[in-house]
């Protein structure tokens, strides 16, 4: 018998990462393909840079989730959170006459109208020790009356300047064939070095390993002297903040301020991140993998149309994509049991 | 010098520990042995910070504490090793390693090249080459716990304890584990042993220390012991370990009858019968296919070829669903998450393969006579429970055991087989165990009992079959079966 366990098969294909990263590219390239050969007006410089703008809000949010789902929970009440830090910054901005040309402000404001919603559940879940589910559905109910009853209830189309103008703001900007201008907003810089920080955080910080560490078994984190609690309240706030930061610039984008919107939308964002190979029992998840699942479900979401397929089948399209991502999950593990069991049967002979 | 001086504590009323001194030099292995309940685990817990003593002090490096934090055991060098490792399954090997010494170095950041050179140090220094980059998920039991030791040897072990550190080895696994364990002691670490598992703990220790209900019932140089005199010590009563196969009639029918039954990769052509009354005994190396075939013959494993009977009916085997309904109950080896509903009450626990039995004509479940019958067997198997509406999780490990027999035999199976019936269970449990085996044995049923126990075995069956790679080595029949013969055909 050896003590020596076989290499890990995956690391050839590391390189280009994980399985499910690869898979979700081939998806990706297969239905562009498809839609492609459909109709013609998908192969345009414009597909590509709408998609992205369609997908920056959703993949801010997404990656939020991801670092809950990572650390074994999960948090519905996020959209909710974005949308009460976005419109309550844009009521503060108005009430108090604050600089209406300015970023910071609104986005510093929302971040930390966002961190303080995110205490609250974090609160609930690191110090009163709750379900995850119960205690965000929980909290986005009370979050929703609060923000309809208490800050506003009414759409607010003329929102400040600064967040006015900045939807317009385009990196670059392409005339395409049929003579419109095909634009690729400015956010995908910020947001594509979010994710790199983030991703960098996971796997280089303290704060990151033990997330996956409690992911994997909050009682065996523990012990290893960690400090579970204190981790999953930072959890919290920080997805609390991204999902502030998240629900303002989704103002911008749309111009107007409406408390009604974003509701729903977990949905789409939790199939995205399981889609993207987040483990929903907690342990796995890469931010590629977050990003790829957003543009999946987006470049789905967005041209059922030119499949033929009516608008109305957008949410069941949905539903679907994350009912078969958890199912490739189950699959997924299920092997990997085989895989560990022939090991140790091969180690005992 | 570690150890503990009069240590007591209690939980509301109920003595835990009471008065426990115990020494131990660095270097030296000792052996901490008593039945569940009998305040090992509480020991631990104190001497690594969890639980906090009522009276007495703890001894680290020959300082004295009143009390510890865990933080402050671990920097005096106290480690556990759990049974279930306390690992990440999906980190690496080096994190699992290396990130706890992040932890107590409080860093902020992870360095991976730095945590693959600690994880690569420590695995270096014990000896053993496992894949760094491999998830603790991947790797075998064995290779976990050298992850879990080396973790703790990363720690700046000076005194480790090894929670029924044996269970899920092999006897090779085990042998390379004493390996390390003897690399530890020339190091100067002083190991503690807390174990059932008296033969493999007489091999290692040194010296031993025995607790029953709470207090020190012997200690000593372990030489000056036997099986016997431990088992005194940590029961309180002689236990005999006479010969409990029951007397089959020479006239008993078969009830089950295998024929040359194989399953690719498992086992190869397996053939035996069971008479009613009569207990036969599989045995093997962990890997042989002896679990295999207890399985297959519920349907849990498919079988590709051969035919299996129950009282002369060929039967065929598709799921647990089809082997119950020929009459074949089974008692899996890992009660806790095949055999138990754990946060169910006991009473659910007992009926639930039974509960058809007790459904009346309108699709209602009958209370009365289901309060009936869980009492009696409650009382049957005596069972410690105050309430039978109780948690199965509130009961010991040997009562656990029995209610899952009850289960079992309250559907009144003509076949019961049994794998690994007592692996976890306390001296006293495991001969109630034997001893309700042996009694449903000569009430008629037919009874097939896997185990890896060696002198379990020869106390109860009447035949007993070895298991070699998937086939049937040599078969041992009535005053056949000794200890020295079986353990002579399972090292051939």
């Amino acid at each position: 018998m050896s003590y020596i366990t076989p290499v890990s098969k995956r690391k050839g294909l590391q390189l280009f990462g994980s399985p499910n990263e690869l898979f979700l590219i081939a998806a990706i390239v297969v239905l562009s393909l498809v839609i492609g050969l459909n109709n013609s007006v998908f192969f345009s410089i414009a597909t590509p840079f709408d998609l992205l703008r369609s997908s920056l809000i959703e993949i801010l949010f997404a990656l939020g989730l991801l670092i809950v789902l990572v650390s074994g929970g999960i948090d519905i009440s996020f959209p909710i959170v974005g949308i009460f830090a976005g419109y309550t910054t844009v009521v503060i901005m108005l009430r108090f006459e604050l600089d209406t040309y300015s970023l910071i402000i609104p986005l510093v404001l929302a971040a930390i109208v966002g961190a303080i919603l995110g205490s609250v559940n974090a609160l609930l879940i690191a110090g009163f020790g709750l379900p995850t589910l119960i205690a965000t559905l929980g909290t986005a109910g009370m979050f929703r009356g609060f923000l309809l009853s208490y800050v506003g209830s009414v759409y607010i189309a003329n929102i400040p300047l600064g967040l006015d103008q900045f939807s317009t703001a385009d990196l670059l900007s392409v005339e395409t064939s049929a003579g419109t201008l095909a634009r690729l907003h400015v956010l995908v810089i910020p947001i594509l070095i979010l994710a790199i920080a983030l991703a960098w955080m996971m796997r280089r910080t303290m704060f990151g390993r033990t997330i996956f560490a409690i992911g994997g078994n909050e009682e065996s984190a523990r012990r290893m002297g960690m400090n579970v609690r204190w981790t999953k309240a930072r959890i919290y706030m920080l997805v609390g903040a991204l999902s502030g930061v998240a629900g303002i610039l989704y103002i911008s984008l749309q111009r107007k301020a409406d408390p009604y919107d974003l509701a729903g939308t977990e949905l789409e964002i939790i199939a995205a991140v399981v889609l993207g190979g987040a483990s929903i029992m907690g342990g796995y998840g890469t931010v590629t993998g977050t990003i790829l699942g957003v543009l999946l479900i987006n470049l789905i979401k967005d041209n059922l149309i030119l499949l033929g397929v009516p608008g109305s089948w957008q949410r069941a399209a949905v539903g679907l994509m994350l009912l078969i991502g958890v199912i490739a999950q189950a699959i997924a593990d299920k092997r990997r049991l085989k895989q560990t069991v022939t090991v140790a049967e091969e180690d005992s002979e | 010098m570690f150890g503990t001086e009069n240590i007591s504590k209690a939980f509301g009323g109920a003595i835990a520990l009471s008065d426990v001194s115990f020494s131990i030099e660095p270097g030296d292995i000792h052996c901490l042995a008593g039945e569940n309940g009998s305040g090992k685990s509480t020991l631990i817990k104190i001497m690594s910070g969890v639980e906090t003593a009522d009276s007495g002090s703890i001894l680290l490096n020959g300082q004295k504490f009143r009390s510890l934090s865990p933080r402050e055991a671990v920097a005096h060098g106290v480690q556990v090793i759990f049974q279930d490792f306390s690992l990440i399954p999906n980190l690496t090997v080096a994190e699992n390693i290396a990130l706890s010494t992040d932890v107590s170095e409080k860093r902020k950041f992870v360095n991976p090249k730095r945590n693959r050179q600690i994880a690569a140090n420590a695995l270096e220094r014990m000896g053993v080459d496992i894949d760094l980059d491999a998830t603790v998920q991947s790797i075998p039991v064995s290779s976990k716990q050298l992850v879990a030791i080396a973790r703790a040897l990363n720690q700046g072990v000076k005194i480790l304890f090894m929670d029924e550190a044996t269970t899920a080895l092999t006897r090779k696994e085990i042998d390379h584990l004493f390996g390390i364990v003897n690399g530890l002691r020339d190091r100067g670490v002083a190991t503690v042993f807390v174990s059932h598992k008296l033969d493999e703990v007489q091999e290692i220790a040194q010296r031993i220390t025995i607790l029953r209900n709470g207090s020190v019932t012997a200690e000593g140089d372990i030489k000056d012991f036997d099986r016997k005199s431990i088992a005194l010590a940590m029961t309180g009563q002689e236990v005999n370990e006479v010969r409990l196969a029951p007397e089959v009639p020479a006239n008993a029918p078969t009830v089950l009858q295998v024929d040359s039954i194989s399953s690719p990769g498992r086992f190869r052509d397996i053939s035996f019968s069971v008479k009613a009354g009569e207990v036969v005994g599989i045995t093997g190396l962990l890997g042989s296919g002896r679990s295999e075939i207890a399985e297959a013959l519920f349907g849990m494993t498919s079988i590709e070829s051969g035919t299996v009977s129950v009282n002369g009916t060929p039967i065929t085997l598709k799921g647990p669903r089809s082997a119950v309904a020929a009459g074949i109950g089974y008692v899996p080896q890992d009660r806790l998450t095949q055999g138990l509903f754990l946060h169910q009450p006991i009473l659910k626990n007992v009926l639930a393969a039974a509960i058809e039995r007790f459904v009346g004509p309108l699709g209602f479940v009958r209370g009365k006579s289901i309060r009936e019958t869980v009492t009696a067997w409650i009382a049957d198997l005596k069972i410690k429970t105050t309430n039978p509406q109780n948690p199965a999780t509130s009961l010991s490990g040997g009562n656990q055991q029995r209610v899952v027999l009850a289960k079992w035999l309250a559907m009144t199976p003509s076949v019961l087989i049994l794998n690994g019936p007592t692996v976890g269970v306390d001296i006293g449990s495991k001969r109630d165990i034997l001893e309700i085996i042996r009694q449903k044995a000569l009430d008629g049923m037919a009874v097939v009992i896997v185990s890896d126990d060696i002198p379990e075995i020869v106390q109860i069956a009447n035949r007993v079959l070895i298991i070699h790679q998937g086939e049937t080595g040599a078969e041992f029949d009535g005053a056949e079966i000794q200890e020295a013969s079986l353990y002579k055909e399972l090292a051939a």
